[in-house]
């Protein structure tokens, strides 16, 4: 049961319910992180008074999020009091690095975030966006493209930034809930209409009438969370037996007949070329392609294990001009986590924390699976350089 | 005597600012690009750049985009002989439209060319279709490279050799028939020495544009290490990787047998412009 707490004037939590307290707040699991607020019910827009609010956030332990709260607090307080003079009346310009198959999500949530910016009495911003592999943006933002804010398909991308160029903080992914990540995916199957192979689990994958349709995880985020869905199903599979796991994942590589360089091309492989049998893919790119080939043609199949996605958002501290545009990317990012647009990444097919302002269709899409996260895997600081670096396992598999 | 010729003023003026001019130029364009990449990877050391070229799977990739290049050109160089022989030397119906489209491959974001040529071989496009009954697969395999290379090197060939077509004097092959000869003989020993020239300037520039191939190979390439993994997208992954000495490692390893070959092409070129003493 996911609840959601208010935690800021503009900024809210989701998580599992663990219980109410005497004053009627509400205690969650946040991706692992308890959180206590006030309760948010479905369709209900009143702002509890910040004073309760600070009592609330009070009760919390020193925890990682507490600093990030601190935060909020800061904010909620100068918005509600006035206290900050609005911020400078000229127009802020923004640039959002993004990956691929967010483009149709932030064009809409741009225009929803400059809606409630300028409700704020703030003059409207100008809100720019730029697409493309994961990988790649992360260069062209160590390379000097004065992005804003970043909403990558990879932590690991972020730390990239963060490393070579100093912009970024190393604690980056605590400054935001759900560890910066304000929506969320997992790796689903999509498999052709009435599936004629019978592909239900991981463990077909690696039959022989079975081809499988991936990205490169070399050149595609999306492919590495394929790859380690793949590896944590097997892990699991085999007690954690590396060779048994190393020599699953070598099999299943074997049934890919193409890798595609991104996650877009190779749902185009599958859909527009008609090959292979089961596609791994984002659970949101498998249900637009449903969405735009219409539900005759595929069907989704939700294996037993996969991996909790987080493609997380972050300011790049460093490229920021003034406290204004601080102010401005900070919102940006922090207004991802208001129900309307957690609604908005939901009608996007995306996992958003949020339900209380989406609608029920939006909802029902979603099936319960088991899901493991980056973190049961060693997190991407260990997991990059030891699966997807030069001579890592994934090249292993290959020379092998 | 030469000497004396080379210090006489020029009757054309102005070399000494259009030379400098050029050579500034081209080393903005051209000449500090490359030393900046053969730089970048030099400055980790020789030992170290050859430790990072040397893997198999490097070498695989090497060797097929040389290769699938290598027959591509080879492939143009025959057919480009043959549409540039066509254009010129017969008039019918749809010669003009044929002309203007033999330049289209320049004109087409390779990419693009890429993904309509896989759409067309993939298994259910309009030709993979027809030659999967007979279990032949092109796209996702070598021969997938083969064609779009071959797509985007064609008009290389074609545009080379149809001027040098063009300027053939036709009483040459008159009087080579009056002489006895067959029409065979007479390509063989009049009309291929004149192109020679021109067709290895063609099959150069095809091979070259070919080796060097990214846009329009990775949609129809499989992409799999040891198989279909072309070297410029080996070159892309170490970039993905943040990788910048190892892909300039390879990149530099692409020069050095680009250039290899070049040098090579250049001089049979001279070698048989000696021997036929034409063009």
């Amino acid at each position: 049961m996911y609840r959601t707490i208010r935690t800021g004037t503009h900024s809210f939590a989701q998580g599992r319910f663990i219980r109410t307290t005497r004053d009627g707040r509400v205690e969650i699991d946040a991706g692992g992180r308890r959180l206590i607020g006030a309760a948010v019910g479905r369709g209900q827009t009143e702002v509890e008074r910040p004073s309760a609010f600070v009592q609330a956030l009070a009760s919390l332990s020193l925890s990682r999020g507490f600093m990030w709260a601190l935060g909020t607090i800061g904010l909620s307080a100068s918005l509600s009091f006035g206290a900050l003079p609005p911020a400078q009346a000229q127009a802020q310009e923004l640039l959002n690095v993004s990956y691929d198959p967010t483009r149709e999500l932030y064009r809409e949530y741009n225009e929803l975030f400059t809606q409630w910016w300028t409700a704020q009495g703030n003059p409207a911003p100008t809100l720019r966006q730029s697409h493309g592999g994961s990988g790649g943006q992360a260069r062209a933002v160590i390379d000097g493209l004065e992005a804003g804010v970043v909403t990558l398909a990879l932590a690991a991308d972020i730390d990239v930034i963060g490393e070579s160029t100093g912009k970024i903080p190393a604690d980056w992914q605590t400054r935001l809930p759900h560890n910066s990540s304000p929506y969320t995916s997992t790796i689903v199957f999509l498999v052709r209409d009435g599936n004629p192979k019978g592909i239900n689990d991981w463990a077909d994958l690696i039959r022989e009438d079975v081809q499988v349709i991936t990205p490169n995880p070399k050149t595609s985020g999306g492919a590495r969370w394929n790859f380690l869905a793949a590896w944590a199903w097997a892990q699991r599979e085999f007690d954690g037996d590396e060779a048994q796991v190393r020599d699953y994942v070598a099999a299943l590589l074997r049934n890919v007949p193409v890798l595609d360089t991104g996650a877009r091309g190779s749902t185009n492989t599958f859909v527009q070329r008609g090959l292979g049998d089961v596609l791994l893919a984002w659970e949101n790119e498998a249900f637009l392609a449903l969405a735009e080939q219409g539900e005759g043609a595929f069907d989704i199949v939700v294996p037993s294990l996969s991996i909790l996605a987080e493609p997380p958002v972050s300011i790049v501290d460093g490229n920021l001009a003034d406290d204004a545009q601080r102010a401005l990317a900070t919102a940006y990012l922090e207004h991802l986590y208001s129900p309307e647009a957690q609604a908005l990444a939901l009608r996007h097919y995306y996992r958003a924390w949020d339900t209380s302002a989406a609608t029920p269709e939006d909802l029902a899409r979603f099936p319960d699976l088991e899901l493991v996260t980056i973190d049961d895997l060693g997190g991407w600081a260990e997991v990059q350089p030891a699966f997807f670096s030069n001579g890592g396992i994934f090249d292993q598999i290959y020379e092998e | 005597m030469k000497s004396g010729l080379m210090r006489a003023p020029s009757p054309m003026p102005g070399f000494g600012l259009a030379f400098g001019v050029t050579l500034a130029m081209l080393s903005i364009v051209v000449i500090i690009p490359l030393a900046a990449l053969i730089g970048r990877g030099f400055s980790v050391g020789p030992g170290e750049l050859w430790s990072m070229i040397n893997s198999r799977r490097i070498w695989a990739a090497l060797m097929l985009s040389f290769r699938a290049a290598l027959i591509a050109a080879l492939f143009n160089l025959i057919f480009g002989l043959l549409l540039a022989w066509i254009l010129v030397r017969y008039d019918f119906w749809g010669r003009k439209f044929i002309d203007a489209a033999v330049d289209l491959p320049f004109a087409l974001p390779t990419a693009v060319a890429g993904i309509a040529l896989t759409a067309l071989y993939a298994p259910n496009g309009f030709f993979g279709q027809f030659l999967g009954q007979f279990g032949i697969r092109i796209a996702y395999t070598e021969v997938g490279i083969w064609i779009a290379l071959i797509f985007i090197g064609i008009p290389f060939v074609v545009r080379t050799v149809q001027p040098v077509i063009e300027e053939l004097e036709r009483d040459v092959e008159e009087v080579s028939a009056t002489l006895g000869a067959s029409r065979f003989y007479t390509l063989r020993r009049v009309i291929l020495p004149t192109l020679v020239p021109a067709l290895l300037t063609g099959f150069a520039l095809a091979l070259a544009r070919s080796v060097g191939e990214y846009g329009s190979v990775i949609f129809i390439a499989g992409n799999i290490p040891f198989q279909t993994e072309i070297a410029p997208l080996l070159i892309f992954i170490r970039l993905e990787e943040f990788n910048y000495e190892a892909a300039a490692a390879i990149g530099i390893a692409m020069l050095v047998i680009s250039f290899a070959m070049l040098l090579f092409i250049n001089a049979i070129q001279i070698w048989s412009r000696r021997r036929i003493g034409l063009v």
